[in-house]
């Protein structure tokens, strides 16, 4: 047998072709750790929940914290979901302009622009905005507590953390997104109104009761409403993230992406449930 | 083979109708991720009494003042608070237990966007609600004047020293007035003049207060300062458990080892 002109090692170590067999049982076990994790994540955030709400619904209550919450989701909020609003106005007023005219509907205006604002931007834009700010903030800011040992200290001094970390900022967050929704549709119409005015004057006063005509309670309330369970949802997923990291200033900063990513995520799976059941319960 | 004693049968039997020591742990075992950190581990602690828990570094000794405290939970074992088996308590009623304790953390551990009478002043706004604004003010003022950080109210823990934390940790600690004191690696990181500083403040605050004490080193001077009693852990288990001295006369290699490297 001649082997010259080979390396030596590939004569000695000759690549084994991969066997079927190994391929099946890598992909198998890849695919079972997936599931192991995606069920222990879940099953986790399950406890997390239940140990929440025991928390909340059990005295001492935490109004000052929950007080403090509200400040900081609510009105440290206020801002953006208010230029975030200003700014979806203008958008849709200049959209649905250039489209109404060249179907004729012109008159439509101030009804489409009520309607896209309310039924569906409004909401959707706070929540991710809101996501956005306080998800991270949440999460980042209860990390870090969870790895300098101060959420270990405040269950060492007797304090329930679920109790004083966990409930006061998912309450203040179910309460607030709500009111910061409304205060997003005020903008945005507002923004809306102002920029057809500029191209076509328009009163106030007509604008809202030619958009608001034919329109009921049932049509806008579980709309503004709804965005207490994306409220829920961002509440929930920070402080999940946050009070279960590990690993230091490197985990803190996954507790924050993964506290956004995540919220973001589940507010716009939630919002495909919420509009099937406002549609069949609110029609 | 590792020797295993408790204070109770290191000083006398105890007799029928001696009182439940404070902290008593029972073979306690703990592992993370199949790693064996502890290993049966049992001791007692009594009223007055100050163990020292020494060790290297990763055989347990903070685990142990966490497993105490209720922070972890022991894969087997028992540990009970004057006499009151504290595993599988709901948090609320470990709540309960833990208003008798007082925690110092290796790190402090204090909450970082509080200025430091606000993290003594913590535990009493939970706890003492019966306390009115300036009763609080004022028992924050005497327990940060206890530790010499009377002069440092406003400051954030990031403005003040390692040492001025551990203090402040202290002050915090001590804030429900608890009969437990749990200190982990209260001089870890300190200069040795600061360390002596905190040494001293534990023995002034044992005379005074006579809490039951377990104390977590690796810093052997310290140890025989403030503690009557130590106990040195190898591979999750105690070695050896006594005084300085009984430490000093063993025969057992470890033992023999670890007081010559200190």
């Amino acid at each position: 047998m001649s082997n010259r002109g080979f390396p030596a090692v590939a004569v000695l170590n000759p690549p084994l072709p991969a066997r079927h067999d190994d391929v099946i049982s890598g992909v198998t076990s890849s695919v079972s750790r997936l599931f192991n994790g995606f069920f222990e994540w879940f099953g986790s955030l399950g406890i997390f929940s239940w140990q929440v709400l025991r928390a909340a619904v059990t005295p001492p209550y935490e109004w000052r914290e929950l007080i403090r919450q509200l400040d900081e989701v609510g009105s440290k909020s206020l801002p953006l979901v208010a230029m975030a609003g200003a700014a979806i106005g203008v958008i849709i007023s200049l959209e649905a302009r250039y489209s109404l005219t060249r179907f004729g509907a012109k008159s439509m205006f101030p009804a489409t622009l009520v309607y896209s604002v309310i039924q569906i931007m409004g909401p959707v834009i706070t929540g991710l905005v809101v996501s956005g700010r306080v998800g991270a903030g949440m999460g980042a800011e209860l990390a870090s507590m969870k790895v300098t040992e101060q959420i270990d200290a405040i269950e060492a001094s007797a304090i329930n953390p679920y109790r004083l970390l966990a409930a006061t900022r998912i309450l203040a967050c179910i309460l607030m997104l709500p009111l910061l929704t409304l205060a997003t549709d005020a903008c945005a119409l507002l923004t809306g109104w102002f920029a057809q005015t500029l191209v076509e004057p328009l009163s106030f006063h007509q604008f809202i009761a030619s958009g608001f005509s034919g329109s009921t309670f049932n049509a806008f309330m579980p709309q503004t409403f709804k965005t207490a369970v994306y409220g829920l949802i961002i509440g929930l997923i920070a402080c999940f993230q946050g009070m279960r990291t590990r690993g230091g200033a490197a985990g803190v900063g996954r507790a924050a992406t993964n506290s956004v990513v995540l919220a973001s995520l589940f507010l716009i799976l939630a919002d495909v449930v919420l509009v099937k059941f406002i549609l069949v319960f609110f029609p | 083979m590792a020797t295993t004693y408790d204070i109770a049968t290191k000083q006398a039997a105890p007799k029928q109708g001696s009182p439940v020591p404070v902290i008593a742990v029972e073979n306690l075992y703990k592992s993370f991720a199949g790693h064996k950190v502890l290993n049966g581990v049992t001791l007692r602690v009594n009223q007055g009494e100050t163990l020292a828990v020494l060790g290297r570094s990763g055989t347990g000794k903070s685990v142990l003042l966490r497993l105490i405290i209720g922070l972890e939970t022991p894969d087997s074992g028992s540990i009970s608070i004057h006499g009151q088996n504290i595993l599988g308590l709901a948090l609320d009623r470990m709540g309960a237990i833990r208003k008798k304790m007082g925690f110092l953390f290796q790190q402090s551990a204090l909450y970082d966007s509080l200025t430091v009478q606000e993290n003594v002043a913590f535990p009493l706004e939970h706890h003492r609600r019966d306390m009115s604004r300036s009763e609080r003010s004022d028992r924050v003022r005497q327990l940060l004047a206890e530790v010499g950080m009377e002069g440092d109210l406003e400051k954030m823990p990031s403005d003040i020293s390692g040492g001025m934390q551990k203090r402040v940790g202290l002050a915090r600690a001590l804030a429900l007035e608890p009969e437990i004191l749990l200190l982990d690696e209260p001089t870890a990181g300190l200069d040795p003049i600061s360390s002596g500083e905190i040494d001293e403040l534990i023995l002034k605050l044992q005379r005074e207060r006579r809490m039951a004490s377990v104390v977590v080193t690796h810093d052997l001077h310290s140890a025989k300062t403030i503690a009557g009693h130590l106990a040195l852990l190898n591979e999750g288990d105690v070695v050896i458990e006594g005084t300085f001295d009984d430490l000093q006369h063993s025969d057992i290699e470890f033992v023999k080892e670890f007081l010559q490297q200190s």
